[in-house]
């Protein structure tokens, strides 16, 4: 600073103090995540795939406790059992006699895994190239959105075959980082939207005003206002990442046996149509996960939409 | 008098729009003197705010863009500065307060986290404890109560005579020696106007920034400023003392403003508007662009031919742009004498 200012003379309402605080009616504060917390917790088919997410996931993080066997361990006196609570194969074995229940386990981390990482990276990519265009618009935005345009256009499985024959295929961390490739630009476009539209703001030109620089107008000012939407894209785009990591795997394009995915799991029980479990468990498993995430991120959008009023059951 | 603090010299700002060349400021000249303040007065569309925010590079480029013109600040050209340069004067010796707090702050951040930004913004090496106490400290000068508890808050928490308070908080945050008020009070209820222009003079004492007003409210002009700038279609069309304009302006369209507000002390049916609109900016009217509205070019060609240039008319300090400003000599507007409590 300049200089140390002057001791301050009180004006207009200075005097007044707050006489709710002396009355002992401490006001609560109350910021916007704060509500979007209460709406959260109070839309009970979000908390419900929460609680159902928690699980699935909380099992697939600690798979090495919670699954009875290792994923690829033999039980040569136990092949293509049926689900029974005898030996613990709750979801039956395979052809090798490897416990089902404990490769659905591992088969979760390794799909949580690759959704959660792909949400994210997406997510990065997306808002820097969404949050550049939509700030300087002019050519930059003109670029970076047809090149967004373009990898829209791309026909999404074709390239993801191609690139894993031409990648290789096996790696999970291969697959999460081409999935990632392809699945920013719903985010982009996105926050790109949102800045075009909030760089317009008056708080905007008053940070301009006050000496803020682009950046710091960019991800200080304007990002905070665009988290709700990425929050809730990003969640949704977990969904999505597992669901293509599980069909490239069925495809034998993603991961590679042995190492379990959920999608590596369905395949696997193609090879045996007349045992259901093989491929009813991992199934219903994509299912569920998808559901619950598909749940979380609506309430997440109802949460975190201030301008949502409407009650839900 | 004292060297000017921000010298402008033959301002021309124009907006490319597809329908033309909005002419929005058009060659205008003025000065700011250390702790004086400066209103300037016009119609919408008047060109006052671009005057200000073009020379701190905050219009919009393109469309905007400079087409001539210096402004002179503490020795340096804000003009030709580059915008980096130009980013560590806006905010630290030039700051600006605007129109409507509602939308001025950032409704997601703490009211404190953003005005203790306006100062790291500028001073990163202060550290965070001093900031802090500084901006609690600038709130209370502000006149918001509890302070402590306020910096903690958000602006939905805020009534809009206290962002608007918080605002011009943010803008003494550095001790600037410009200030632009860019209609300060405009988008506040009357009696929190008359709060806010208190909290604005007292802080001006206590900085002894130099102020520029814009306002469309003359009765804000009467009880602020010491200068006064009328402004009409781009134009500076009288400038001088306040006492001076408000006794014995010069100009038909500073009468005509003045003219057209009411008079409490008398029970008048009908207000006086000026006739007509303001001109587009794209096609102005040729020769003095007020002439169509103006009762007292009564058709004569000069007004219509010939754009008349600003030049003193009592003395140096009263200027007028008219070429019949003598033939208003005498005539007095509705306020003989600057009204007292104007602002509320």
């Amino acid at each position: 600073m300049t200089e140390p200012a002057p001791a301050p003379p009180t004006i207009g309402q200075a005097g007044l103090t707050d006489t709710t605080v002396e009355a002992g009616l401490e006001i609560k504060v109350r910021s916007q995540w704060d509500y979007a917390r209460r709406r959260f917790l109070r839309h009970r088919l979000a908390m419900g795939g929460l609680i159902c997410l928690i699980i699935i996931f909380g099992a697939g993080i600690f798979a090495n406790y919670v699954a009875p066997y290792t994923y690829d361990g033999i039980d040569l006196n136990n092949i293509l059992a049926a689900p029974t609570t005898a030996g613990h194969h709750f979801f039956g074995t395979d052809e090798i006699g490897r416990d089902y229940f404990s490769r659905v386990i591992y088969g979760i981390r390794t799909s949580e895994e690759v959704g959660v990482l792909v949400a994210v990276l997406s997510s990065l990519i997306g808002l820097v190239v969404g949050a550049v265009a939509g700030y300087y618009s002019g050519w930059l935005d003109n670029i970076l959105m047809r090149i967004t345009d373009l990898t829209l256009t791309l026909p999404f499985l074709a390239i993801l075959l191609t690139a894993a024959a031409l990648l290789g295929t096996g790696s999970q961390w291969r697959v999460t980082f081409i999935l990632a490739a392809l699945f920013w630009t719903s985010i982009a476009r996105v926050v790109r939207g949102i800045f075009l539209s909030l760089r317009e703001k008056e708080y905007v030109e008053a940070a301009k005003a006050a000496g803020a620089g682009d950046t710091r107008i960019m991800f200080r000012h304007i990002l905070p206002n665009t988290l709700g939407p990425i929050v809730v894209s990003g969640t949704l785009a977990v969904a999505t990442a597992i669901l293509v990591e599980a069909a490239l795997s069925f495809l034998g394009f993603g991961i590679k046996p042995p190492t379990p995915s959920l999608g590596v799991l369905v395949a696997g029980g193609e090879t045996n149509p007349q045992q259901w479990w093989l491929t009813v468990f991992p199934g219903l498993t994509i299912v569920l996960i998808v559901l619950c995430v598909n749940f979380v991120g609506d309430g997440l959008r109802d949460a975190l939409d201030p301008t949502q009023r409407r009650v839900r059951a | 008098m004292p060297d000017p603090i921000l010298s402008i010299r033959d301002l021309v700002v124009e907006f490319k729009t597809d329908d033309g060349i909005v002419h929005a400021v058009d060659d205008i000249s003025y000065d700011v003197y250390p702790g004086e303040t400066l209103g300037i007065v016009g119609e919408s569309g008047s060109g006052k705010s671009v005057s200000t925010l073009s020379i701190l590079g905050l219009i919009p480029q393109p469309p905007g863009r400079i087409a001539g013109g210096t402004a002179m600040f503490k020795g340096r050209d804000l003009i030709k500065m580059k915008k980096k340069e130009l980013q560590h004067f806006r905010g630290d010796e030039v700051a600006m307060i605007f129109q409507d707090p509602m939308t001025s702050l950032n409704p997601v951040l703490k009211v404190g986290f953003q005005l203790s930004e306006a100062i790291h913004t500028h001073y990163p090496k202060e550290p965070m404890d001093t900031v802090k106490a500084r901006v609690i400290e600038l709130l209370r000068l502000v006149g918001v109560p509890n302070p402590d508890t306020r910096y903690e808050a958000y602006p939905h928490e805020f009534s809009g005579g206290m962002r608007q308070r918080a605002m011009i908080a943010m803008a003494i945050a550095n001790s600037p020696s410009l200030l632009i008020a860019d209609e300060p009070s405009t988008a506040l209820d009357v009696t929190i106007q008359a709060q806010v222009l208190e909290v604005l003079k007292t802080v001006q004492e206590a900085t002894n920034a130099a102020t520029i007003l814009i306002t469309h409210d003359l009765g804000i002009v009467a009880e602020m400023c010491e200068r006064v700038l009328v402004m009409y279609a781009g134009k500076i069309v009288e400038s001088g003392d306040v006492h001076t304009i408000f006794r014995s302006p010069r100009h038909p369209y500073t009468i005509g403003l003045m003219d057209s507000l009411p008079k409490l002390t008398e029970d008048e049916e009908w207000l006086r508007p000026i006739p007509g609109a303001p001109p587009s900016l794209i096609n102005r009217p040729s020769g003095c662009s007020f002439h169509p509205r103006c009762f007292q070019s009564q058709g004569r060609l000069q007004c219509r031919e010939e754009v008349p240039a600003l030049r003193g008319v009592e003395g140096s300090e009263h200027l007028a742009a008219c070429h019949f400003s003598d033939e208003l000599i005498g005539r007095t507007s509705k306020f003989s004498a600057p009204v007292a409590g104007g602002a509320a």
